[in-house]
Order: C-alpha cells, then sequence, then structure tokens
C-alpha cells in the first residue's frame, strides 16, 4: 500500500493542468462570494441570548447544541453509533504483534495519566453548562484515554467486546432518545424540555452522550471488531 | 486585510489545495487525507464567518455545528480507512489467488 503513494505523485499531465485551472477559477469565485458578504454577520447570538434563560445553560453554544437544535445532535450522535456498527461489520481488528513486550513504564504512565483524563473530562463535561466545554469536548479527552490505554495495554492481549463497552457505545443515543420521548408526556414537542427541568436534562444528555463519544473513538482507533 | 478574511482565504486555500489532491490522486489513503483537509478548511472558513466584525461576539450557532462537525469527521475518517483495509485486503486475496502481479 505505502509504495503505491510514490508511484501516483509528481505526475503533471494534460488532464491535471485543466483541473488545476478549475480550481483556481472555483477559489477566485469563492473569494468573491467572501467578498459580498455583508460586513455584520446577520447574527443569531441576540435570537440565542433572548431565549437563553429557557434552555437551562448559560452558554450559548451548550444552549444552541443540547437545546435549541437539540435534533441535529441527536442525529449526531447516531452517526457515531452507526459508525461504530459499519467499521466492527467490515473487519476484525487487526491482532496485536506478539513480540511486543510488556512495557513498566508506559504501564505506569497509564496508571496516572488515565485517571487525570477521566478528571478533567469530567471537569470540562461540568463547565460545558456555563462557559465553553461539554460532551464533545469531554468525549474527545475520554476517546484519548482509551486510546492511550489501548495502546499501553496491548501487551495483555487485545481489548474484549464486553457488554460494558457495548452498553457505553449506546449509552448517548439511548439515553437523548428516552428524554426525547420522555418530555413528550408532559405535553411538549419532541426534545422539547420543560424549562424548569432543563438543566438536569441537559447534563444527564451530555454525561451519557460524552460516555459514548469517548467510547466510539477509542473503539474506531481499533480498527474493527474486537476479537473475543 | 483584516484577521476574519485572513483565515476566510486560508479557509478557501486548504479547501481548493484538498479538492485537487482528492480529484488528482488515485490513492485512497490521499483521499480521505484529502477529505479532512477540506473538511478542516470549511470548519476555519465556519468559525471565522460567525466572527464579523472582528469585536463583535461570535454568533454561536455555527460554532456549534463545527463542533459536533469535528467529531463527525474524525469518525468518518475512521469508517473510511477501515473500508480502504477492507478494499486492500480482499484486492490481496484476488491478486493471490488469479497470480496477478502488477
Amino acid at each position: 500500500m505505502i509504495h503505491k503513494i510514490h508511484h501516483s505523485s509528481a505526475r503533471f499531465t494534460f488532464a491535471n493542468g485543466i483541473l488545476s485551472v478549475l480550481i483556481i477559477v472555483l477559489s477566485a469565485f469563492l473569494i468573491w462570494a467572501l467578498k459580498s458578504l455583508p460586513a455584520v454577520s446577520p447574527n443569531l447570538r441576540q435570537q440565542v441570548l433572548g431565549k437563553i434563560e429557557f434552555s437551562g445553560v448559560t452558554n450559548p453554544v451548550t444552549a444552541v447544541l443540547l437545546n435549541f437544535r437539540a435534533y441535529d445532535t441527536l442525529l449526531e450522535i447516531g452517526i457515531l453509533l452507526l459508525v461504530v456498527v459499519g467499521a466492527w461489520s467490515f473487519s476484525k481488528a487487526p491482532s496485536n504483534h506478539p513480540k511486543q513486550k510488556f512495557n513498566p513504564v508506559l504501564s505506569a504512565m497509564v496508571r496516572i495519566l488515565v485517571p487525570l483524563m477521566i478528571l478533567i473530562a469530567g471537569y470540562t463535561l461540568w463547565v460545558g453548562g456555563h462557559a465553553p466545554g461539554g460532551a464533545f469536548q469531554a468525549g474527545a479527552i475520554l476517546g484519548a484515554a482509551g486510546v492511550f490505554w489501548f495502546v499501553a495495554d496491548s501487551s495483555t492481549g487485545n481489548p474484549k467486546a464486553s457488554w460494558v463497552f457495548k452498553l457505553l457505545l449506546v449509552a448517548g443515543f439511548s439515553v437523548f432518545l428516552c428524554i426525547a420521548f420522555l418530555v413528550m408526556s408532559a405535553e411538549n414537542n419532541f426534545i422539547q424540555y420543560p424549562s424548569d427541568w432543563a438543566g438536569s436534562l441537559i447534563l444527564c444528555i451530555e454525561a451519557a452522550a460524552a460516555l459514548s463519544i469517548g467510547a466510539t473513538l477509542a473503539a474506531l482507533f481499533l480498527g474493527g471488531r474486537p476479537r473475543n | 486585510m483584516n484577521t476574519v478574511t485572513l483565515y476566510c482565504i486560508v479557509g478557501i486555500f486548504l479547501f481548493a489545495l484538498a479538492l485537487y489532491a482528492l480529484i488528482a490522486y488515485d490513492h485512497l489513503l490521499r483521499k480521505i487525507l484529502a477529505l479532512n483537509i477540506m473538511g478542516s478548511g470549511i470548519f476555519l472558513m465556519l468559525v471565522a464567518v460567525a466572527h464579523r466584525p472582528p469585536n463583535n461576539p461570535s454568533d454561536p450557532v455555527p460554532h456549534a455545528m463545527v463542533l459536533t462537525g469535528i467529531v463527525v469527521a474524525v469518525s468518518a475518517t475512521a469508517l473510511a480507512l477501515t473500508l480502504a483495509c477492507r478494499i486492500h485486503e480482499l484486492d490481496e486475496n484476488t491478486q493471490h489467488t488469479h497470480g496477478k502481479t502488477e
């Protein structure tokens, strides 16, 4: 696979010349379109800030993500679940190199860093209510912790697709979907939280979503279905 | 030229560069990387455009979209890489059974 990269580079044919001219024209058009934008953006900030007291959080980005446009976020968490299902159905994870030896330094580092990363992820999740932070950032940190753990732990064997791992993968989407339907029993629309409960419901959804995003990113690092 | 315009032009440049690579190179890994860089250009532009004029507070809606977009882009890349590995594996198998060489 690697040797093909060298073969495919440094070829400048007539077709590529035409392609580059076309792309330069497209870029010029895009820059012209950028110049013709109004100097002041039709900012939705005022509309967001006008309703933020009903959203349950004070950070406008979190209010947009988990309340005003929560339907988008629900579908995006659904995509993450679909991606894992897809990746697991295409192939099995490659088995670890048998020559890899137990590395005491890496193992000790994992024991210090992974709990710290979980702590930072928890803080990032909590702070998302009133400052930059939230489920996606916390999920990215958890994912990094998972990757680090897999790398360091690879000498002791391949990770298993245990039911806990599978539960973590589906937690975000299922909790979000359950809450989205449950609020309908309080005579609201789909994902329209009652405003006194909004803060705690958003925190619940975000906690489950962060766990799922972290588990998804770590699962994707394995490159396929874990071998049991 | 203010910083917003500069960021937007850099975003367009990255998009154009990656679009060329996406079409001109036939290697799957290069195509996946090109798609990623295209996405990064678009994210850069969206974040910058939400901040016009620069002394105004920024628009939270595009920022929220970019935030989810990054995570979705990472997972889509992972799925694309899994597919590319699978294609490579199947190619090798057919080459072995038919005795073909490149």
